[in-house]
Order: structure tokens, then sequence, then C-alpha cells
């Protein structure tokens, strides 16, 4: 059985906004985090769709670059949630919505 | 001698320059000995300048003195240059001689008040301006002059400051002078871009030949002119002002408001005569506007209780007959009636100053009576001053001068018997008036006791105007009357002759007989009405046509209602500025915006994502339908 490219990318779609409503309505910075590499995989996963689609190689490199910056990104992210523990003692983000405009 | 003739003005001036850098030091003696000498040494010299070009110039070849060139810049270069002819010669007499006398009558008259130092600076300032007015060889030094005066005008209205209804007057007097001004200036600036100079006796050597009589630019320009001049001479329709400035001290009403500044509206239309025989339009309208006004005084006259207004409203009438002589070309009568008019308007207004003084600042005419035994001196000169007002037949100068106008009126080529008609109307009413002021101040029970015997200072200056508004007409009859003619001969060396039309053989002296029995009879009518009446010692009561002409014909009301409140209703309006709501409505609109946005960050982690996915959706959907 061989996969339309269509569902693949529907696949992707789907995951991408599972990770956004996660990101919308999560109030726990580490859940919002995960939902963030959620969505990033989505893309990574629509970037080898049309890497295999169009028989190119640049769909994968992309894939690398996304990783990459995933595990810059997980690392700082990490790092802000334990300054915001420390300080607020708290994981909520809506405990620092103290900007008032 | 002639050569002197920059003094007359120096003088004046000097004497302010003094009295402003050490007023303040100088004892009451030193500020009196310098404010009257300098004017009565400026009026010494005048005599004697006058003498030296009577003798110079028999024929009346003008004499110029340029003192120093005073602008020059692309081709406008007037000079501080006086011109003394005839006429300025009569104007120099009669402003440096009034002027004398009344600065010494000052003397003791403000002995009391504070300020008397700047009292004399101010006079002295007045008089020096009025002497440049006259003597300017080119319009823009006679501008100088005519708005220096308007200045002292304002200063000596306001001279008792602390009250604030003086400062109004004072303010009123020179807003409304300022209506006029305006006018006057913009017709020299009219009279500059057609003949590139303000000289005037360039101006009027070329006028006749550049423009056309009757035409259009010679019409606007003498308009202009006479803007000026009715703002000035305090005629219909600008004449609100100087009954309000009565509010000034009797020598200053004297000075400024009789016997010189008010007349200098006169001067200019006698100066630039030949604009006005250029535009024959505008010289009937100056000789209309003459008899409105000498009739409008004369009734307004009629109805005052203060002794001052009446002599106001009195000098309004009798400029009003100077304008008339003016408009019917009669320019020696005009000037001859000015010179005998500051004569006995200088006396009257400093005879009835001195009553105001003698009786502790009371005005109203009604409190006074029986005053003529008490005050003899003052009670015989102001007689003679309103028999010379009235113009008494044959033994006063009021009668020959006003005679002449009044004769001039009819017979001149642009005279007319409706013209003749207001004049004679204003000679009754000009009786009836003054011999009402007379009967109602010295005559009657006395109402209040004089508490102050008037000092020499003020008699002198009393006594010399009084003979002079006697004898003074006799250097110029009526031709049936002896046929003496030598101030028209002296004047008419410098302004055109009268012309006058063939009438009746009789006719003269039938408006003669007439004219003297009119003023009789006004007198005759004030003795009846007025003479021994027992009249409660109060401000009259009015019924509705005496206010209305009490008021001065509620010209003030009118002015108010037209243009006074109009316009405070628009300042009122229009309080916080209309344009600045436009600027101020972008800042608000900016501060506005700025805090909806700064609104948006509002620190909320989710609230971003979700404003970033609906951008994204957005666009998206605008990408993809267009």
């Amino acid at each position: 059985m061989t996969i339309m490219t269509e569902q693949e990318i529907g696949l992707a779609a789907i995951l991408f906004f599972l990770g956004l409503t996660g990101v919308l309505v999560r109030r726990n910075v580490i859940f919002m985090l995960m939902s963030v590499e959620v969505m990033l995989n989505a893309a990574g996963l629509a970037f080898i769709v049309g890497g295999s689609a169009w028989g190119k190689a640049d769909g994968q490199v992309m894939l690398i670059f996304i990783l990459a910056m995933a595990a810059a990104e997980v690392s700082v992210g990490l790092a802000l949630i334990i300054q915001l523990y420390h300080k607020f003692k708290s994981d909520d983000a809506d405990s620092v919505d103290k900007m008032s405009g | 001698m002639k050569e002197l003739l920059w003094l007359v003005v120096a003088l004046p001036f000097a004497g302010a320059l003094i009295l402003a850098l050490t007023g303040k030091k100088l004892s009451r003696m030193a500020v009196a000995i310098v404010g009257v000498g300098s004017i009565s040494l400026a009026a010494i010299i005048a005599v004697g300048v006058g003498l030296g070009f009577l003798h110079d110039n028999p024929s009346g070849a003008a004499f110029d003195q340029t003192l120093w060139q005073w602008i020059d810049v692309f081709g406008f270069s007037p000079r501080i240059a006086l011109h003394l002819d005839a006429v300025s010669l009569t104007f120099v007499f009669v402003v440096t001689f009034v002027a004398a006398l009344i600065h010494l009558y000052s003397a003791p008259f403000m002995w009391k008040e504070e300020g008397y130092a700047r009292f004399f600076l101010y006079m002295n300032l007045f008089v020096g301006f009025m002497l440049l007015l006259v003597l300017a060889d080119n319009l823009i030094l006679l501008y100088l002059g005519w708005e220096g005066v308007g200045l002292c005008s304002y200063l000596l209205i306001g001279f008792w400051y602390k009250d604030p209804a003086n400062g109004y007057a004072a303010r009123k007097a020179f807003i409304v002078t300022r209506v006029g001004d305006t006018a006057m200036v913009i017709g020299l600036f009219l009279l500059f871009t057609n003949f590139h100079t303000l000289n005037i006796q360039a101006i009027l050597i070329a006028a006749p030949d550049a423009w056309p009589v009757g035409s259009g630019l010679a019409v606007t320009t003498a308009f202009l002119l006479l803007g000026g001049a009715i703002g000035k001479s305090a005629q219909f329709p600008l004449q609100v002002w100087l009954p309000d400035a009565m509010a000034g001290p009797s020598p200053v009403s004297a000075l400024i408001h009789a016997a010189t500044m008010v007349t200098a509206g006169v001067y200019l239309i006698a100066r630039t005569h030949v604009l006005f025989s250029l535009a024959p339009v505008v010289q009937s309208i100056v000789a209309v506007i003459g008899a409105i006004t000498l009739i409008m005084g004369g009734l307004a006259a009629l109805y005052q209780h203060d002794i001052k207004r009446v002599l106001a409203y009195s000098t309004m009438s009798q400029i009003g007959y100077m304008f008339l002589a003016l408009g019917v070309g009669a320019w020696s009568a005009a000037i001859f009636h000015f010179m005998i008019h500051a004569f006995f308007k200088a006396l009257l207004f400093m005879a009835a100053g001195t009553v105001i003084w003698v009786m502790r600042d009371e005005h109203n005419m009604f409190r006074m009576g029986g005053l003529w035994k008490k005050l003899p001196v003052v009670f015989w000169t102001f007689l003679v001053g309103a028999c010379a007002l009235s113009a008494l037949p044959l033994i006063t100068a009021g009668f020959y001068s006003k005679d002449e106008i009044l004769w001039l009126a009819y017979a001149s080529d642009k005279g007319s018997a409706i013209l003749w008609l207001a004049g004679i109307i204003g000679a009754f009413l000009t009786a009836l008036y003054t011999f009402r002021m007379v009967f109602l101040t010295f005559f009657g029970s006395a109402k209040a006791e004089p508490t102050q015997r008037p000092d020499i200072g003020m008699t002198i200056p009393l006594v010399t105007l009084a003979v002079l508004s006697l004898v003074g007409g006799f250097i110029q009859l009526p031709a049936n009357m002896g046929h003496v003619t030598l101030f028209a001969d002296f004047i008419q060396q410098t302004l055109p002759v009268t012309v006058i039309r063939s009438v009746g053989r009789y006719t003269e002296l039938l408006a003669q007989l007439m004219a003297g029995i009119l003023a009789l009879v006004g007198a005759g009518i004030a003795f009846k009405l007025y003479y021994n009446k027992p009249f409660p010692a109060a401000v009259p009561v009015r019924n509705g046509w005496q206010r209305f002409f009490y008021q001065g014909w509620d010209i003030d009301q009118l002015y108010d209602t037209l243009i006074v409140n109009p316009i405070v209703f628009l300042s009122r309006i229009d309080k916080d500025d209309v344009i600045d709501r436009c600027y101020s409505g972008l800042a608000y609109t900016a501060t506005w915006l700025n805090g909806a946005l700064s609104a948006t960050q509002n620190g909320r982690l989710r609230w971003y994502a979700m404003v970033l996915a609906i951008g994204t959706i957005i666009t998206l959907t605008i990408l993809y339908y267009p």
C-alpha cells in the first residue's frame, strides 16, 4: 500500500495543530515547551514529505537544521523555565503576566 | 531769526526729556519751571520766527529747514525737515501760545496732585509732537507727530489711572482714533506707490497732472485721508471717544481735546487740499459730515449735566463747522475758526476747570449755581468765552469766524442752502446750550460754597484768552462791515481762494442778520428756561428722548451692539482657540493609539501565541484567496 503525499501532509498538519492547541490551552510551561517540540517535528515531517515527493535531499537537510535548532531551543527554554520557577515558585505561564501595557 | 524754527520743536521735547530723566528728584517748583518754561520759550521763539518769516517772505514763499536725513532705502527717503508757510505758521502760533497759557494755568491747578512731573512730561511731549505734526514737510513725519499726539492724549486721559473708568476712557480714545489712523496709513501707502515720495509739496504739485478730477485713485486716497481726519477730530461716525476723554484733567481737555489735537484733522485736510479738490465727491462728504456732526453735538450738549461734557460736545460741534468750511472750499474760514475756537474753547475749558477745582471735583452744573459773585474773574471770562462760542453779533470774535463759515456754506460754489440751514440751526443750538451752561453754573441759588480761591497763575491765562476772544475777530471782517481781510490774505498765500457764486446784493446782510438774531434768540430762550429757576441739586431725571440725546444719540450703544458685542461673543466662543484644537487633536489621537497598542503588551505568553496564530491564519487566507 502506497502512502499518498496528501495524506502525509495531512498528518503533518494534524500534528502541527495538535501542537498549536497544546501551546494555546496549556498553562504549564513544560507542557507548552513539549507542544512547541511537536509543532517543530510536524514542520520537519512536512519537509521530509516534500523532499521525497520531489526526489531531492533538501528536505532531509532542513530536518537536520530543525533538529539542531530544537536542541538549542530546548536548552534555552529549560533554562528559562528553571529561572521562572526560582523567581515565582510556579510553572504557570499566566503567573508572570505582570506587564501591564 | 526764522532759522531758529527747529528750536520751537526741540524745546518742548527737551523739556520732556529733562522731566523724564530727573522728574522724580526735582521739586515741584523746579518741575513747573522746566515744564512751563520750555513751552513759553518755544512760544517766544515762535513769535520771532513768525516775524522773521513775514519780513523775509512777504509773498508767502515757504521756508524749508532740513535737519537731517531720516531714512534712505530703495528710493524711500523722507527727511526730518520742517516746512513753514502761512498755514503752518498759524498753527504753530496758536499751538505754542495757547499751550504756554495752559501750562501756566496747569502749574497751580495740578499743584496738589500726585505725578506732577509726569503730568508736565506728557504735556511737553504732546506739544512737541503737535508742532512736529504741523511743521512736517513729509507725510511720514506728519504721521509720526499724528501718532505721538494720539499717544500723549491716551496717557493724559488716563492720567488718574487708579480709577479703572479713566483707563477705559483712555483706551476707548486710543482705539477709536486707531480706526481712522489705519485708513490714513493706507492712504499714505497709496500716495507713495503713485508718486514715489511722501513730500507734501511734491505730491500737491504732481497730483493734478497724474490724476484727473474725480478719478478713482484720487477719490480713494482723499477718502482714506478723510478717515484719519474724522477719527482725530471726533467727527461723525468716529466721534464717540471725545466725551469720554473728559476723564482727563481740565488743562488736558483745554489743550488736547479743544484747542490743538482735535483740530489736526482740519489741518490734514487743509494741508492736502489739492487731493480733496481732485475728489469733489469726498469734499462734499466732508461738508456733510461737518453739518451732521455740528447738529448732533449741539443737540447732545443741550442735555448734559456735566459741565465738561457740554464743552466736549460743543467742541465736536465747532469742529463740525470747520469741516463744513473745508467741505465748501472755504479754506481760510476753516483755519480762522480753528484759531478763534482755540482761544475761546481753551478759555471755557480752563474756566470750567477752575470752577470744578474750587468746588472740589464737582462736575454737575445742577449742584453749582450762584457763583458769579464769588468768582468774579472766572465768571466774566467764562461769559466772554460763552459769548464768543455762541457768536453773539459784532462784539465777539466767534461771530466773525462763524459768520464767514455760514456765509460761505451758502455762497461758495460748492455751498448750498441746506448746508447753510444746518449751520444756522447749529448756531441757534450753540447759543442755547452755552447760555444754559452759564445760567446753571453762575446764577440761581448757591448750592455749594467754593472752598479755595483761584491762583493768579490761573487767572492770567483766562484774562489773556478772554481779550483774544473779543478782539481776535477784527483781523477778518465781512465784506459789508469794514471788509478787513488780513487773515484771509495771509492764509491765501498757501491755500486757494474760495470761489463765490453770484448772489443777490443783500443776501449776505440777510444771512448775517439771521445768524445774529438766532444767536440772541437762543440766548434769550436759555434765559427764559434756566435763569434763576429752582432746579433740584442732582442729576436731572430724563425721559426717553432726553436720555437718547444725553447719551450722544446712542451711538455708543449702537457700536456696542454692532461691533463690540459680536467680537466679544466670537472671542468667547473661540476662548480655547479653534485652530489649536486641530493640533491638540493630533496629540490626543497619538496618545490614544499608544494606549491601545501598549495594552496588547500584557505579558501573557499564550496571548502572544494566539495573536501569532491568528495573524498567520489571516496572512495565509489573504495569500490563498486574494
